[in-house]
């Protein structure tokens, strides 16, 4: 591997408007159902009635995500074909010459970010916008972003000029798979851990 | 890792080689070649017959206007990009596309697309409709038309307020000329979008151009932004890009709304929660919190202000309550104190004396007003309160703040809007757009006193309405079960002419129905919005399908059947009209704008004026009041408001800013019955009513009715459940959504869903508008849509 690609997500200028899921399902025509990019909506906290006041301690973030292009893709072992490889540039792609659609991969990625198509009969997810890259553009959920909140570049790069966050609730343990991500946290995602974070929609992820 | 070692030999791909194809299954290797096409600016076809056209989103009325990067082949429009400008400034920022836009291809190649004319064969309402040709819908047109003004008068016609469609050579104004041109219809003003604040916010400072430029926001140390939510309604594109900017050098933000907005998730520092329709409480608590610790700026209020206290007091008005007066509740007894406001907002006291100290003294601050807030009862007052706090902070005419209102930009009131010309009205008579079923009922009994201008009385009741690009007859009107009457009786309005994309809720009530194309199939070109620095470029980028037609052809065939093709059309092409807007722009905001044919060659698609020094309203006025007076009567600042005062009528139009309890509310007899308020929020699935049915946006924002744990535990009601949400006025059934981010006693309902009613009348759609009531606003004749009582129950 010559270098390792990875996304920048600014979860603390997200407002969760989902351009990026959509200029990616856009650009990748996916069907309704399939979002190799997703947002997770997260809230915390409650409310309380103090002297007919309400006082809240309610926090919210969002936070973007598609396939983390991990340093140790755990969704590439159980493939039976070995059709799930890592580019050069550390990208993981899957090779639907050798795809039989086994979902093995799908059950395995601990971020759920591989679909099953239903429309095209095929096993897919974010390629990174691969052809993009290659004629020096940036992937479609980058450039898509109104808030510039989602940023890409090398991951030791990305990982020096902001930190070392690469997971937040939802995500499980990064231990699993070496996410090549870097999330600038939301400044009340600690505040939100401590209140108990729940996934606000679920049925929209 | 055996695997990945394995598969690396399979490893083609090197960095800045051109892909081979056996990777992916979503391009051919023409597609590939035909990306190299990206890195350039022109349009024209390469090898693989992909073009890729930069061209304005098209414009149905939201906040934004944008760039689009459109990819056709074959006349099919195959990818939707934003702009790719390389330069991406605070001075001249890229226009990037919100996911409305970059979902419309979705709606472009919608099944539903409305594909030929039609003709209404069951009774009105129901929806039976059966395939004419065009002739017999454009001579069917004409000849009512011809029938209606002979038995009537033109002003019995009526092109009803609309903003489907937006982008000059489209849209209503197309019909609105037409029937000028054929002696005038029924003309109407006010939107439904800012009724009070148009009308409210002269009131205080003369002008609606109240905004400094957006660029200026990183100059502010404190934005309130209060019930103002850039991210889901799209307030100017990068509205909130610039509110992060001004974050990001240090402004505080504080976002009051009783919603935890997408805004202020993104964008705030604090999120305060308030019940709808109380926020002049708060702001009058603010200003008693200044008062009572000297911390409004006295010098300020003395030399730009009346009315303030008995010293500044106009001399036809001396004596009466000053502002200074109802704050400290010198004549009512009610001290407007924290405690006080603390009871009708549901914010605590102490909260409400930190915002006050905070926007007194943190300057210069922003305390930006949003547009919901006014869609209520009594809509102005708010409008008014929040002007003042501007003045009194002294944050009026400076870098850096706000003076509140409609702000509209400075220095010139931002964009053209519409440059097409619908020509004079030979109707002088206008009415509030709102109170149009008031003119289908009884027009010939409205008077000023409804807020009629240009007559005593209206000649005629309204009979024939050609609703073009206008979902605001049914699903966008307030209380669809009573509109819906109202026009169900054929006695009423006697034709109605529905010209659109789709069978909206309104087109169901058409007699005849028209298939528009869409602004991709049409020609046209728009401008900034409010925030006018650009103007973006809409050539026709692939063909009508069907049997559309554009609304300018649509119109000018019609035209042709009223003897007046030639009047209408002066000799000019849907292109040569863009050509003329053009020019149009070019005389006011952009003098150095290319040619049309010059926006065709290059390809860039938008023409922008960098803000590199932002304008500030007021700055002149600030600089030498007396020599800028402003357009008041008192040329400064009208905490008080003799026009208001002579109306005499203090209890609903008072001459200072109050809060007045609204008609529906949770301190009335009626929250018994309905205890919670319900508040139809702009969502990012829409533009209004438009772009619903599109798939990509109703998964990624589904319908629901978002509703506090607290309210829903109390009603049994677990999340995603079917509910009832009703009142006197009607009633929907649509999922909950239970989420801490809506204050208690509140629930929110995205406005824009189309209503579908099932047999009993009941709205499966989740349309709001069957809540909500047709009572205006006294002084705007506004809109008060956001005033709701309802109750919510399992099903």
């Amino acid at each position: 591997m010559v270098v390792q690609y990875a996304f920048l997500v600014n979860s603390d200028a997200c407002s969760g408007c989902k351009t990026c899921q959509v200029a990616c399902k856009d650009k990748n025509d996916l069907p309704a159902g399939v979002h190799w990019r997703k947002v997770y909506e997260v809230s915390a906290g409650g409310w309380q009635e103090t002297a007919g006041a309400w006082v809240s301690t309610v926090v919210a973030y969002n936070l973007s995500a598609a396939c983390h292009h991990c340093l140790n893709p755990p969704c590439a072992p159980p493939c039976p074909t070995q059709a799930i490889w890592k580019t050069e540039n550390g990208i993981v792609l899957i090779d639907e010459n050798l795809c039989r659609n086994c979902r093995a991969c799908i059950w395995a990625c601990p971020y759920g970010a591989i679909w099953f198509n239903p429309v095209l009969n095929t096993t897919t997810k974010c390629d990174f916008c691969l052809g993009y890259l290659e004629a020096g553009m940036s992937p479609a959920c980058v450039a898509a972003c109104p808030n510039r909140a989602l940023d890409f570049g090398e991951f030791a790069e990305l990982q020096k000029k902001h930190g070392g966050v690469n997971r937040v609730f939802p995500m499980p343990a990064s231990s699993i798979a070496d996410p090549a991500l870097v999330i600038i946290p939301h400044r009340n995602a600690a505040l939100a851990e401590k209140l108990g974070p729940a996934i606000a929609n679920s049925e929209e992820v | 890792m055996d695997a990945l070692t394995t598969l690396s030999r399979r490893c083609f791909l090197k960095w800045g080689v051109l892909l081979g194809s056996s990777w992916t299954s979503i391009f051919s290797p023409e597609d590939l070649a035909a990306e190299s096409g990206l890195l350039t600016l022109d349009p024209a076809q390469d090898a693989a017959g992909v073009r890729i056209l930069r061209v304005g989103c098209p414009s149905h009325n939201c906040g934004g206007r944008c760039l689009l990067k459109v990819h056709v082949k074959d006349g099919v429009i195959f990818r939707i990009e934003s702009d790719d400008r390389p330069t991406d400034s605070l001075e001249d920022p890229q226009l990037r596309a919100c996911v409305r836009g970059r979902a419309y291809r979705r709606r472009q190649y919608h099944r539903d697309r409305l594909q030929y004319p039609m003709k209404r064969t069951g009774k009105r309402g129901e929806g039976a409709f059966e395939r004419i040709t065009w002739n017999e819908a454009l001579d069917k047109v004409a000849g009512e038309l011809v029938r209606v003004k002979k038995a009537y008068g033109n002003a019995a016609l009526f092109v009803p307020y609309g903003t489907g469609s937006y982008s000059q050579i489209n849209g209503r104004q197309t019909a609105q000329r037409l029937l000028n041109l054929f002696g005038g219809s029924l003309g109407h003003y006010n939107s439904y979008s800012w009724a009070c604040i148009a009308n409210a916010t002269a009131t205080v400072y003369g002008t609606n151009t109240t905004g400094n430029q957006r660029q200026d926001w990183v100059n502010s140390k404190y934005i309130l932004m209060w019930g103002w939510n850039p991210s889901e309604m799209r307030d100017g594109t990068n509205t909130e890009y610039f509110v992060r900017k001004a974050r990001e050098k240090g402004a505080r933000i504080v976002c009051i709304d009783p919603r935890m907005t997408l805004s202020a998730v993104a964008l705030a520092d604090e999120w305060l929660p308030i019940r709808p329709g109380t926020d002049a409480a708060m702001m009058s608590a603010m200003a008693y919190v200044m008062i009572r610790e000297k911390l409004y700026d006295a010098g300020f209020v003395k030399r730009y202000c009346i009315g303030f206290d008995e010293t500044q007091m106009p001399p036809e008005a001396r004596g009466a309550e000053s502002y200074r007066d109802y704050i400290l509740g010198t004549r009512d007894k009610t001290p407007k104190t924290p405690a006080w406001a603390s009871s009708i907002t549901g914010v605590p006291q102490e909260t409400i004396a930190r915002i006050a100290r905070e926007y007194a003294t943190r300057k210069p601050g922003v305390l930006y007003q949003g547009y919901g807030m006014q869609r209520r009862a009594y809509g102005e007052q708010v409008v008014r309160a929040g002007c003042v706090l501007a003045a009194l902070t002294g944050n009026v005419g400076i870098p850096g703040g706000w003076a509140g209102g409609m702000a509209l930009q400075a220095p010139d009131g931002g964009p053209a809007w519409n440059v097409f010309p619908i020509g004079a009205n030979p109707v002088k008579a206008s009415i509030p757009s709102f109170l149009w079923t008031e003119a289908v009922l009884r027009g010939k009994s409205l008077g000023p006193e409804h807020g009629v201008r240009g007559a005593t009385r209206l000649d005629a009741d309204i009979k024939l309405m050609y609703a073009v690009a206008s979902n605001a007859l049914i699903n966008q009107h307030a209380n669809i079960n009573r509109t819906a009457k109202i026009l169900q009786d054929e006695k009423l309005v006697e034709f109605l002419i529905v010209q659109d994309n789709f069978l909206t809720p309104t087109g169901r009530f058409a007699d005849i129905l028209l298939p528009a194309c869409t602004q991709f199939e049409s020609w046209g070109v728009e401008d900034g919005w409010k925030y006018g620095d650009e103007v973006i470029f809409m050539p026709k980028i692939v063909d009508p399908p069907f049997e559309t037609k554009s609304d300018y052809q649509i119109c000018k065939e019609i035209a042709g059947r009223l003897g007046i093709a030639d009047a209408y059309t002066e000799g000019r092409s849907e292109r040569d009209w863009v050509e003329w807007s053009l020019d149009r722009f070019r005389k006011s905001r952009f003098p150095k704008l290319p040619t049309l044919a010059e926006l065709e060659k290059s390809n860039a698609g938008v023409y922008t004026v960098p803000v590199t020094r932002p304008a500030v309203a007021f700055a002149d006025f600030r600089n030498d009041p007396e020599k800028h007076r402003l357009a008041t009567p008192s040329g400064r600042i009208e905490i008080f408001s003799r026009p208001l005062h002579d109306m005499n009528k203090p209890q609903e139009i008072p001459a200072v800013p109050k809060y007045i309890q609204e008609w529906e509310s949770p301190f009335g007899p009626e929250a018994k019955k309905y205890p919670l308020q319900a508040v139809g929020h702009h969502s990012l699935s829409r533009i209004h009513s438009t772009l619903t049915g599109v798939d990509w946006l109703e998964e990624a924002f589904p319908q629901r009715v978002f509703m506090n744990p607290i309210d829903a535990s109390a009603r049994g009601i677990r999340n995603s459940e079917l509910v009832r949400v009703f009142n006197d006025r009607g009633e929907m059934r649509i999922p909950c959504r239970i989420t801490p981010r809506i204050m208690p006693g509140v629930v929110a309902i995205p406005q824009g869903a189309w209503w579908k009613p099932d047999a009993d009348g009941i709205d499966r759609g989740g349309s709001v508008n069957v809540l909500t009531s047709e009572r205006w606003t006294p002084y705007a004749f506004g809109n008060a849509q956001h005033t709701i009582m309802v109750e919510v129950k399992k099903v």
